[in-house]
């Protein structure tokens, strides 16, 4: 469903993805993982057509994202990180705004929203400006519009940044019956915890090129570590072993 | 290091300064192409000559006048000082709000252990800076006219300089305590009131103006039973108690040509009354501001009941349009009469539209006298690039920023399957129905105050039609070109290099669109007059048709071009 074809992203001189191969089938759940400036957030505003690859091609199903832009984000939901929202809209503002951006109005359309409020809890605030919303309803709010317009693929950046445990269990929980269901999920964390407990295959991206994919199983292959979990092949995959080190450096009276 | 110590170390006022300055300095050197540094440099220069030439050679008509010239020349620098020192209060107490409560950094500021008074003379510095610089390079070239015409001495600049400080430092202090004030009798997150409010000063602020300046009656001196009322009424300063005319005094006292000639009583005055304000601004922040900055701070502002029952009717207004479209537009309506920043400038113009209307009303044309044919025709041409020029500036406000506003959005609107030329068109027509309802209310209007009527006025409705069409095309083109994202006001997007570009375009088309009508207008409506010599009527036609035809043929360009190339322009915006 999802599929990347050398798709890579140059800012002048400096390289932020390598070219990249990937591809996400339906029913799959897809995570991404790779430390700070690895290239992640980069790559998946290229899959959402966000930003434009400097080469290769992305496909959405059978639609290539740079020639038949319309068609190909007819089927994503896009939940980025660190989104800006319309501050001066109420939340089922915000929902039908984002339903007529999908081409959706209507009595069905008004029913899905009202469901995802009362779902995320967001229904007693429902006429209420999103500036006055926190943090973590702003999140519900954002992952409710990336589904009122029932996408077959989900791009998700960091989904549980904000979110209480409950949110948090609910997302999960969601995402896996989604791609149960035959959608597909493409989402990247830093939580690894999530990703070891939820996806299917997983990616680990450093300095904007794919250090390994797979299953778990393939991973601790990779990483030839043993029984371990993904941390530990994390760490020694991006070359961050050095990590019990800052710790201890930071422990020491008078480091701080 | 003993606690004591600990606390006392500080970070001092000019490291608080610091990112902010550093930011400025990066931004204007990213920002400094050669285009930029030519254009900016030539507007400049353009408008430095403008303003000295004007002010200089009025000052020469005053010196002209026996005995009385002095006279006007204090009381024009009184009039001109007064009118900056409203503007500079206005502008003051806005950039406060956004500087002492609502700038992104101010979290990080309240966490950090800085005392009070060092925050409130970096947030004043900063204020300061923001809301004066802009009067300072306007102020330069008038001052500079008045130095040369009675003489520039070492006396001259330096109490020019102290006298600035002063004048400048006033309303700043004034902004930051009114903005205090404000923000603590309105609770929570309540800056809309507060705008609003300010707004309502503003206008009001602007009506006192017109009633203290009168300026009507230096023009007719006939009005006054003799010399001796009319010399009375030129002594008299606006008001004793405004430190406009402490200034205008010190420094035309400095140049010899004032009232208090070697006084140094009012510049004194001016500096003491300017640290004495300063006191009593951090005193007032000591005391208020950080309720004020909690306040501002806090929790939710529910909507109304109604508001909510009521949610739909927008959507059902807008139901013949397509359900992308009117998502767009419901949505643009929306944010805009919530966003107190945006509207409550529609109450300022408002305000600017009836002075302008009013000016018309008494342009001494129709008084007894027999009006001049060519007369009523260059003023209605007049009154036409005035409309327009209206227009553009209206546009600069709410259209130019339009693309620039969805900046932070645009993560959605670009991953949706939205045809970006669709947001394009619904910005276009969002802004372009209020701009032509008040074109051809503003054109028709003051047609019939100017009893045009017949071709002249089917000419003026048509061109002030095509025009808006284009100011508002060449707005949002501009607007897509020189986007301005990461802004935290959206007052500044207008200010930008960008929008002083439309600005300059915007008036150049409206001067070639107007020169292209006025001639052979001129020429054919002269043809017809009683007593008119005979012309060659196919000849002028044909000039006629091809002016026309040319202002049509730019038109169609200033339409069409821009909004290809903001259409171009938002298809390759990555953000």
């Amino acid at each position: 469903m999802i599929r990347l074809e050398g798709v890579s992203k140059r800012y002048g001189r400096f390289t932020a993805v390598h070219p990249l191969d990937l591809e996400v089938s339906p029913g799959e759940l897809f995570g991404f993982l790779g430390p700070n400036g690895a290239g992640k957030t980069t790559t998946i505003r290229m899959v959402t057509g966000v930003l434009r690859p400097t080469g290769g091609r992305v496909f959405i199903g059978d639609h290539d994202m740079q020639k038949d832009p319309i068609r190909a984000k007819r089927h994503i939901g896009y939940i980025p990180d660190r989104p800006s929202l319309y501050e001066k809209l109420t939340g089922s503002e915000f929902l039908r705004f984002v339903s007529g951006l999908w081409g959706r109005d209507g009595v069905e359309s008004e029913k899905r929203a009202t469901e995802l409020l009362e779902l995320f809890e967001l229904g007693a605030w429902r006429d209420t400006l999103v500036e006055s919303y926190s943090h973590g309803m702003r999140q519900k709010l954002l992952i409710a519009s990336a589904l009122v317009h029932s996408p077959d693929v989900i791009i998700v950046d960091e989904p549980m940044v904000g979110l209480d445990p409950k949110a948090a269990r609910l997302i999960k929980d969601l995402l896996r019956v989604f791609a149960d269901q035959g959608g597909t999920v493409f989402l990247s964390t830093h939580t690894l915890e999530v990703a070891e407990a939820l996806c299917d295959r997983i990616a680990i991206l450093h300095q904007g090129a794919i250090r390994a994919s797979g299953t778990m199983t393939d991973l601790r292959a990779e990483a030839a570590a043993g029984a371990i979990g993904l941390e530990e092949i994390f760490l020694k995959l991006t070359g961050s072993e050095n990590v019990h080190d800052i710790i201890t450096s930071l422990r020491t009276p008078g480091a701080a | 290091m003993t606690e004591h110590a600990e606390a006392l170390r500080q970070m001092s006022v000019l490291n608080l300064l610091r990112p902010k300055w550093q930011s400025a300095q990066r931004r204007l050197a990213s920002e400094s192409t050669a285009l930029r540094v030519v254009v900016m440099g030539f507007v400049a220069l353009v408008f430095f000559s403008i303003v000295f030439a004007i002010v200089f050679r009025v000052l020469g008509h005053f010196r002209a006048q026996p005995g009385i010239g002095d006279l006007l020349a204090g009381k024009l620098l009184g009039m001109i000082l007064l009118a900056f020192l409203s503007i500079l209060l206005l502008s003051n107490i806005i950039t406060s709000l956004s500087s002492f409560f609502l700038s992104r950094d101010l979290e990080l500021l309240a966490a950090a252990p800085v005392d009070g008074m060092r925050v409130y003379t970096a947030r004043f510095i900063e204020t300061l800076t923001n809301s004066s610089w802009m009067m300072l390079i306007v102020l330069i070239p008038i001052l500079l006219a008045f130095g040369v015409a009675y003489g520039i001495t070492v006396k001259f600049v330096l109490t020019t300089v102290v006298a600035l400080a002063g004048f400048l430092i006033l309303p700043a202090v004034a902004g930051t305590i009114i903005t205090q004030v404000l923000v603590n009798v309105f609770p929570a997150r309540r800056a809309r009131d507060i705008l609003a409010l300010i707004a309502l000063f503003g206008a009001a602020a602007l009506v006192m103006l017109f009633r203290l300046l009168r300026p009507e009656q230096l023009a007719r001196p006939e009005g006054f039973r003799d010399l001796v009322d009319f010399i009375a009424a030129l002594r008299t300063p606006q008001s004793v108690w405004l430190p406009s005319e402490w200034t205008a005094q010190s420094i035309l006292g400095s140049l010899g040509a004032g009232e208090s000639v070697a006084d140094p009583f009012l510049l004194l005055l001016l500096v003491s009354t300017a640290a004495a304000f300063f006191v009593i601004g951090s005193w007032t922040h000591g005391k208020l501001y950080r309720d004020g900055l909690s306040k501002s701070q806090e929790g939710a502002e529910l909507q109304d009941e109604d508001d909510g029952k009521q949610r739909n009717r927008l959507e059902h207004l807008l139901a013949a349009v397509p359900v992308t479209a009117r998502s767009l537009i419901a949505k643009d309506i929306r944010t805009f009469f919530r966003d107190t920043t945006q509207w409550s400038q529609l109450i300022l113009l408002a305000v600017l539209v009836v002075v302008y209307v009013y000016n018309i009303k008494v342009l001494p044309l129709f008084s007894g006298e027999e009006v001049g044919f060519f007369l009523i025709n260059v003023v209605s041409f007049l009154n036409l690039g005035l409309a327009g020029f209206v227009l553009a500036a209206i546009a600069a406000r709410f259209l130019f920023p339009a693309i620039s506003l969805e900046g932070r959005t645009l993560w959605l609107l670009r991953s949706s399957p939205l045809d970006l030329r669709s947001l394009l068109w619904s910005k276009y027509w969002v802004g372009l129905t209020p701009l032509l309802v008040l074109a051809l209310a503003l054109t028709v209007g003051t047609n019939i105050i100017l009893r045009i009527s017949g071709v002249m006025m089917v000419l003026s409705v048509v061109t002030i039609t095509v025009m808006t069409f284009a100011i508002a095309a060449m707005a949002l083109g501009f607007g897509a070109l020189f986007p301005k994202f990461d802004t935290e006001n959206p007052a500044e997007i207008p200010t930008s290099f960008g929008g002083l570009l439309f600005m300059m375009t915007a008036t150049a088309y409206l001067g070639v669109i107007i020169a292209l009508q006025a001639w052979p207008v001129y020429s054919i409506l002269r043809a017809r007059q009683p007593g008119a010599p005979a012309i060659a009527g196919g000849g002028v036609t044909a000039w006629l048709v091809l002016s026309l035809g040319l202002a049509a043929l730019i038109s169609a360009a200033a339409i069409i071009v821009p909004l290809r190339v903001a259409a171009r322009r938002i298809e390759e915006l990555d953000h």
